[in-house]
């Protein structure tokens, strides 16, 4: 038996009726005033804001681009999103158009999102968005390997797509790892998954590709802030956390930054430890934060249509 | 042995769902001789907001509905108002203190009102609508087009002939609804929520709040997604809400004396109508 079978298979169970239970205890707080004000300016600091359709446009990047820069144009106090993610080839579309801002790249890389192709292919993709310019590269684990048992390729595929982040300057772009939490089956697994995902040097771990139902949910995306959590005490290094997929509106954005602050700590209340993969959340946030300011509610028709 | 009151608290109709208010508070609605009729719900800033996610969904599917299928619709709400008949003559006459006599003949021209509405729904392009001469070789068409979101203060005193009144006027050519309803009677709103509930009125175009107007109408008065303001029975509040609305260039319609019972003529329609304006060339 492996070195990483014998650490994986050792983790605790997971009790999924406390964990179901925890998350919808977190999910009741309510947050108001100075403090809402606060958690939906972090939120909006945290979003990678995203497009990945096949219908992607160079000049739907640019717009989206330009929205992460000055998501609110009417308010220059609005803070700017984390980063855009996009496919590959528009890397240096969304590159481009951000010039010197201060908003990051992300690139899905190796075929996403199924992931079902040739470890060759996967590392060229990656290669590929790395050599675009992207700072960030989301890609996904081999799910059939997984849930076959075949662990070592997991690890071994997430261990050569890192070395693949490499630029020639000898920094690295961020690597995050989308498990797939929805095709994974159990919460178990997930646990399982997430070690293994920083074992092998992940620098974020992230639950969905966005494709799939289940997406983000409050309890997995618990699971995996215990699991960073853990991982940074007995190991010393720090794991970013990214739900992506079905958040769509602020409340739902605070309920994951309470679950942030409960379970992982404040440590990971920042968008370099956090993110939100999403894109109609951002709309959502820009008019709970024009109801703020302003003292009335605020409507679709004062944000821009993505 | 005598039976035990069954005493009803009832709740909201909001985008096609009877939730209770968020606020958790109730009121009790009175008849006309002070006595206790049913508790009802007690809407609060947030159900308004509710309310006005809910119209605002509901408002692509409704608006691009055909004319005649909205006519229909309203139609079997009328024919469905006209099953509930007994029920809105006794809640008619306990809240505004009628006779059964009198409450019947309201409830009738509550009915028939509904009707002459929903006839409406595809005649009232051909009437207020028009072909325009122009001095060029095009065709110059103008039709009516919904406003939106309208949030509707309903009369407080004419308990159900005024609520179909200012109610279906804006539903018929296309709009969606948050009704706050008269505060001291809301009972025949609260049977017009079940009875929409359970025609094929689609969720969300019609929106009842039973409460105050004076607490709720301020939020949708300055609520950005909402497109107009009837404030038909908003009393003492309707010019600060107007006011308030002013700031994000609402249609309004300010309240003026009414007699329910008169023709109602187009003005209800065509206030929460936009007219729209085609040019097309002629002979391509």
């Amino acid at each position: 038996m492996s070195e990483l079978r014998r650490v994986l298979e050792g983790l605790p169970g997971v009790d999924q009726v406390g964990l179901e239970g925890r998350a919808a205890a977190l999910s009741t707080r309510s947050i108001k005033a100075a403090s809402k004000a606060y958690a939906i300016d972090l939120a909006i600091r945290m979003v990678d804001l995203t497009t990945l359709e096949g219908a992607d446009t160079p000049g739907k990047v640019r717009s989206l681009a330009a929205k992460a820069v000055r998501p609110d144009p009417s308010d220059p106090g609005c803070p700017s999103a984390a980063a855009v993610c996009v496919y590959p080839d528009m890397v240096k579309i969304a590159k481009d158009a951000l010039g010197d801002a201060p908003v990051n790249v992300a690139s899905v890389a190796t075929a996403f999102p199924s992931g079902r192709s040739s470890l060759a292919i996967k590392l060229a993709d990656t290669r590929d968005a790395v050599a675009a310019g992207a700072d960030e590269i989301d890609m996904v684990i081999d799910r059939g390997a997984f849930l076959a048992g075949d662990l070592d390729r997991v690890h071994d595929e997430i261990v050569a797509v890192k070395d693949a982040c490499a630029r020639p300057d000898g920094t690295h772009a961020h690597l995050k790892v989308i498990l797939e939490t929805g095709e994974l089956a159990t919460y178990d697994n997930v646990r399982r998954a997430s070690w293994l995902a920083m074992l092998a040097g992940g620098d974020f771990i992230k639950t969905s590709t966005g494709k799939i139902q289940p997406a983000a949910t409050l309890p997995v995306t618990l699971l995996m802030l215990q699991a960073v959590r853990d991982f940074r005490d007995a190991h010393g290094r720090q794991v970013g956390v990214k739900p992506a997929g079905g958040i769509r509106t602020s409340k739902d954005a605070i309920k994951y930054l309470v679950v942030v602050n409960e379970v992982a700590g404040p440590d990971w209340l920042d968008p370099d430890w956090f993110r939100f993969g999403a894109s109609s959340l951002l709309n959502d946030l820009l008019m709970q934060r024009q109801k703020l300011t302003t003292g009335h509610y605020s409507g679709p028709d004062h944000v821009t249509i993505d | 042995m005598s039976r035990v009151d069954v005493r009803k608290t009832y709740k909201l109709y909001v985008g096609g769902a009877f939730p209770r208010s968020e606020s958790g508070r109730t009121y009790e609605a009175l008849d006309a001789k002070g006595a206790f009729l049913a508790n009802a719900s007690q809407a609060s800033r947030k159900d308004g907001r509710d309310a006005v996610v809910a119209a605002r969904k509901a408002f692509g599917g409704w608006s691009a509905r055909t004319p005649y299928n909205r006519g229909q619709i309203l139609y079997r709400v009328a024919e469905m108002l006209e099953g509930r008949r007994e029920q809105f003559t006794s809640e008619v006459a306990a809240t505004e203190g009628l006779t059964r006599t009198q409450a019947g003949r309201v409830v009738d021209a509550a009915v028939d009102r509904w009707v002459w509405y929903a006839g409406w729904a595809d005649k009232l392009a051909q009437v207020v609508g028009n072909a325009n001469p122009v001095s060029g070789p095009y065709f110059n068409l103008s039709s009516p087009e919904p406003t939106g979101v309208v949030a509707v203060a309903a009369p407080q005193d004419s308990s159900l002939l005024g609520l179909v009144s200012v109610i279906a006027p804006v539903v018929v050519t296309g709009n969606t609804a948050v009704v706050v309803t008269s505060f001291g009677r809301p009972l025949p709103a609260i049977t017009l929520s079940e009875v929409l509930a359970t025609s094929d009125l689609p969720g969300g175009v019609v929106n009842v709040l039973t409460g105050d107007v004076a607490e709720v109408g301020p939020w949708l008065a300055t609520h950005r997604d909402v497109d107009a303001l009837d404030l038909t029975g908003a009393g003492d509040a309707a010019t600060d809400l107007e006011r308030d609305a002013a700031e994000g260039l609402k249609r309004v319609r300010r309240p003026r004396s009414e007699d329910w019972t008169a023709q109602p003529g187009l003005d209800r329609m065509t206030t929460f109508t936009e007219t729209k304006t085609v040019w097309h060339p002629i002979g391509v």
